[in-house]
Parts: C-alpha cells; structure tokens; sequence
C-alpha cells in the first residue's frame, strides 16, 4: 500500500517536471517529435534508477560511517558521471541495438538535474533502499509521461498559426504551464 | 572585447535564463518570491565567480582530456561551501531554497561558462564574466519571483501592499511556466525592436 | 598541458585532494553556526509556544503507534511545570515530513503552535505557517480533551486551509501526536 502510494505521488501528484521543477532543460531540448521523447525517457528511466541505488549505497555505506555527509554533493555528481560513462561503455559493447536507442541521450543525462535531484531527495526523505528504488523509478516514469505528453502537443503546435513572438519556447513554457495546471487536479488522489 | 562590454552582456543581450535558456530548473523552483530569487541569484553568481576564477587560473594545469571532470570538482566544491556556509548564518533562505542550492553543480551556466569562457581567457576577464552572468541570472530570477509575488501573494520582497490573495496560480507551479513564458516572449519582442 | 596517463591521474587527483581538504576545513567551520543556528531556532519556538519560564527538562516519549521518538521539552518556573513544548511531526504531509512545536498548558489546553519545517506547497500548504495565515490561530486555547482534531471534512472541528487539506489533515496528525504523548507522560490532569 504504501508503495502504491509513492509510485502515484512520485508519478503523477508530484510529477518531477510540472510540480517539482527538475528536468527543465532536456524537458525542453528533447520534446520537439515524439520518438526521440521515448528514447530520452527510456535513457532516464536506465540512468536514474541505477543511479540512485549507488549512490544510495554510497552514502550509507561510505559518506555515513566516515563522517563524511557534507561531502554528498561533490561525491554524488561524480558517481552519476562515472556511471554515466560506464553504462554507455557497457551498452556499447553488451548490447548494440539498445545502445544505438539510448546512445546518444546518456552524455546529457549527467547534467539532468533530475538525476541529481532525486538522489539527494531519497536521502532527505528517509527512504530505505527499496523505497528510494521505487520512488526513482516512478519519478523517472513520470518523467517520460510528462515528455512524452508534451512532445505530442508540441508536434502538433507545429502546425498552428502562433503570433510572431510566442513562437518557440514562450508558448512552450505556456503550455507547459496549463499541463502542470492539469497535473494538480491529480492531487486528490493520495 | 573591453570590460564593461564583458560585464554587461549577461544583463539583458546574451541573459542566461531569458536568453540563453540556460538553468531554467532553479528559475522556475525558487521564483515563488523576489528575495528567494535574490538568494538564490546571489548564490549561483559566488560560484561562478569562483569556480571562473580558479578555472582560468589553473587552464594551463589541466590535461585536455580530463577538462569536464577537474571543471565538475572544482564547481561542486565551491557549491558546497555556499551550502555550508548558507545553512549556518541564513538558515532561514537556506531552508527556502532547499534542494536547488546542491542543485547549482548541474546548472549549465556554470559549467558553460567554465567550459566556453574560463578556460580560454585570463583570471580579470573570467571574473568579470562570472560576474557579470552571475548578476544577469539574479537579475532574471528577481524579476520573475517579483512577478509571481505581486500576482500571485499581493506582495513584493515580503511588503504587503494589498488584501486577500492574489492570483493564487501565479505562486504555484503552473504560474512559473506562464509567467516565464511571457516574460520570454516580452524579451524577444524588446531584443528585435 | 599534454594528455598522458601520468598527468591526468596526477591532476585529478592533486585537485581531488585540495578540495577535500578546504571542504574538510569549511565544514569545521561551520558546523557551529549551522549548530547554534539549529539550536536558536528551536529556542525561539520553544519560547513562543509556552509561557515564561525558568529552565526546562526534556524527556523523549515514544508514540504508543510506533514511530520516532517525540521530545517533551517541560517548562518549569522553580519546581511547577507551567507548559509543554513538545516537538512532534507528521508523516502524512504533502510534500514530505511536517515538524511541529505545539506548547501545551499544564491543564492540557493547546498554548501556541510553530511551525519547525516543512515541504509543502508554496502558496497552500505553506499557509500552516503562522506569518503566512490565520490558519495555526484556531488552534490556540483549545483542549484537544474536547475539541477534535481532525478537518471539518473528516469531522472533525478544524478548518482547513483553502486547497490544502492534506497539509492541514497533516498538522492535526502532528498537534494529536503530541497531545497524546504529554498525556502518556501524565502531564494533563
């Protein structure tokens, strides 16, 4: 039950996009056609995951008995780096057709804040190894559906006649704006 | 390029956020008030200047290859001194701000900035570049948090100069994508007349 | 400088070792301050929440639903305990823990409430804070003996803030949290 309760929080009430703010950039890089949406979100979906679960270990293995919490930040960002860069060495030699989806969204994920986010957001919420597991793994799902969603609109916006100076990222933000304002009618569900 | 030049491109013609896109993350999270957005503004421009400042000085030292790593360290070590240092004498902003001042390591202007302009030109030129893109994002992060406030609490920089509410929606998350929008589209139109 | 093995590893791990050490050396530093600065706000909250006082004794009661612990900070003017300052919590937030200091008078009535952190939404849940809102005043001079604590919508007697119940549901789990335990400590008549 309470799992059932994360994984609906972390998806939709409180979407890593429209209500916690993290993921922005590639948010709004990667959503102009909806294959290349899929790819990215499947990469996070790898990428966050994985990443979480090591650098959970790190801190409660390593950080925590040495004394060392406030060293969270610099050894986080280099873990989810290093990790960055053996997945797609790894992906590159095990498995050749994945690598060739996911490739070339794995060097901008180092510096998708979500990844980082989430990371340090299961370390303040006291999450055990298993809830953090869960909660990355949904954040990241909600992640893709909010990308996807929007690269599906914004194929579409391609088509509209949008005056001069909205063209681009304005209306992007703005629509961005009434989905995240779609995404609270969700809050009455926990 | 003179100085005053190199220090005022970030305000307005090469801004980070309204222009260059760059670090939209913090801008949306924290803008709920102008002085969160100052806090944050400040922040972000003290690691900048730093990280710019040892970045140039120490380009000579760094191998090629290994540039984006050595850059990753020195830029996180600085975010976390202001952390450090946040938590104990602005305990208050500190707890505001929360989860996007570790957050400041992956803002791509600062990485960008140690990547397309520390690491090719002198210490002077680098610190008045972080400087003046420090500056430009408080300025940019200010201006949108004011925004929110007056709309959406009434408001401004915690001065109340109204009853009741506000837009209420402006303070929320859909409220930061709206009005960052159209303070986008109100830049480009200024830019091109 | 010249990408060779030697000097990538001798670089990365000289600039490694400084800034560990300069790290090292701020977080000394400023581990007083972030303590004091934790501290002074726990003191200011404990004075705002209960009446004048001498000195106080802390005792940490362990809810009967299980759970972490809840700090009873007694009050006392010479030897009477004038009121509880109880730091309790809630998990059932919106955004994540909510943290409480509820003050309580000798008689069991609700003195004052802070707020010591919280996640909540900016705007809504955020109102629970006294700067932010009316919403914590309806707490005071109630005995939770007789007033329920819970939401209109859950029936109880608490008004929740506009589009927040979740928040609001959250801080009458915290304020029962700590009244239970002042009562399991013997503190109301």
């Amino acid at each position: 039950m309470e799992y059932i309760i994360i994984i609906i929080s972390a998806i939709f009430v409180n979407n890593i996009v429209f209500a916690q703010f993290l993921g922005i950039c590639p948010f709004l890089g990667v959503s102009n056609k909806l294959s290349t949406s899929i790819g990215m979100g499947g990469a996070v979906i790898f990428v966050l995951t994985l990443a979480t679960i090591v650098t959970y270990l790190v801190y409660q293995f390593v950080l925590v008995p040495l004394g060392l919490g406030f060293l969270q930040t610099i050894s986080y960002i280099l873990v989810i780096a290093a990790l960055v860069q053996m997945v797609e060495i790894i992906l590159k030699k095990v498995s050749p057709s994945l690598y060739q989806a996911l490739g070339i969204y794995l060097p901008l994920i180092t510096t998708n804040c979500a990844v980082l986010g989430v990371a340090i957001l299961v370390i303040q919420k006291n999450f055990n190894l298993l809830e953090s597991v869960v909660f990355a793994a949904a954040t990241s799902v909600g992640f893709t559906l909010a990308l996807v969603i929007f690269a599906g609109i914004r194929e579409h916006m391609e088509l509209m006649g949008i005056p001069k100076g909205m063209r681009g990222v304005p209306i992007a933000l703005v629509t961005a704006g009434l989905l995240s304002l779609a995404f609270m009618g969700f809050a009455g569900l926990v | 390029m003179n100085q005053l030049e190199n220090f005022t491109k970030g305000f307005i013609r090469n801004n980070p956020v309204l222009v260059l896109l760059l670090g939209t993350c913090p801008t949306l999270g924290v803008t709920t008030s102008a002085i969160n957005g100052l806090g944050m503004g400040l922040a972000t421009t003290f690691v900048l200047v730093m990280s710019n400042l040892a970045i140039s000085l120490m380009k000579n030292l760094i191998p090629d290859n290994v540039r984006i790593p050595a850059f990753i360290v020195i830029i996180a070590s600085f975010v976390t001194i202001v952390d450090l240092f946040m938590a104990g004498y602005a305990p208050a902003l500190h707890e505001q701000l929360g989860l996007f001042i570790p957050l400041i390591v992956v803002n791509c202007i600062v990485l960008g900035r140690a990547e397309a302009f520390a690491s090719k030109n002198d210490v002077f030129s680098s610190v008045i570049d972080g400087l003046g893109m420090g500056l430009g994002f408080a300025f940019a992060l200010v201006m949108l948090g004011s925004i929110r406030e007056v709309l959406g609490g009434g408001t401004f920089f915690g001065l109340r100069f109204m009853q009741g509410d506000g837009i209420l929606v402006f303070v929320l998350a859909p409220g930061a994508f709206i009005a960052l929008g159209y303070l986008i589209a109100l830049i480009n139109k200024l830019r091109k007349a | 400088m010249e990408s060779s093995f030697k000097n990538m590893t001798l670089v990365l791990l000289g600039i490694s070792l400084v800034t560990s050490f300069a790290l090292g050396a701020v977080y000394n530093l400023t581990k007083e301050p972030i303590e004091k600065a934790r501290q002074l706000k726990k003191e200011l909250a404990i004075k705002q929440v209960v009446p004048d006082f001498e000195r106080l004794e802390t005792v940490e009661v362990l809810p009967d639903e299980g759970g972490d612990p809840v700090v009873i900070n007694k009050a006392m003017q010479g030897d009477e305990v004038v009121g509880y300052a109880v730091e309790t919590y809630s998990k059932k937030g919106f955004g994540g823990d909510v943290l409480l200091m509820v003050g309580f008078l000798p008689d069991g009535s609700i003195y004052n409430t802070a707020v010591l952190g919280h996640s909540e939404t900016p705007g809504l849940g955020d109102k629970m804070d006294a700067a932010k809102s009316k919403f914590s005043e309806q707490f005071k001079n109630q005995n939770p003996e007789s007033f329920k604590l819970k939401v209109k919508k859950d029936g109880g007697q608490v008004d929740a803030i506009t589009a927040a119940t979740i928040s609001s549901r959250a801080f009458c789990d915290g304020v029962q949290r700590a009244y239970d335990a002042v009562k399991k400590e013997g503190g109301t008549k």
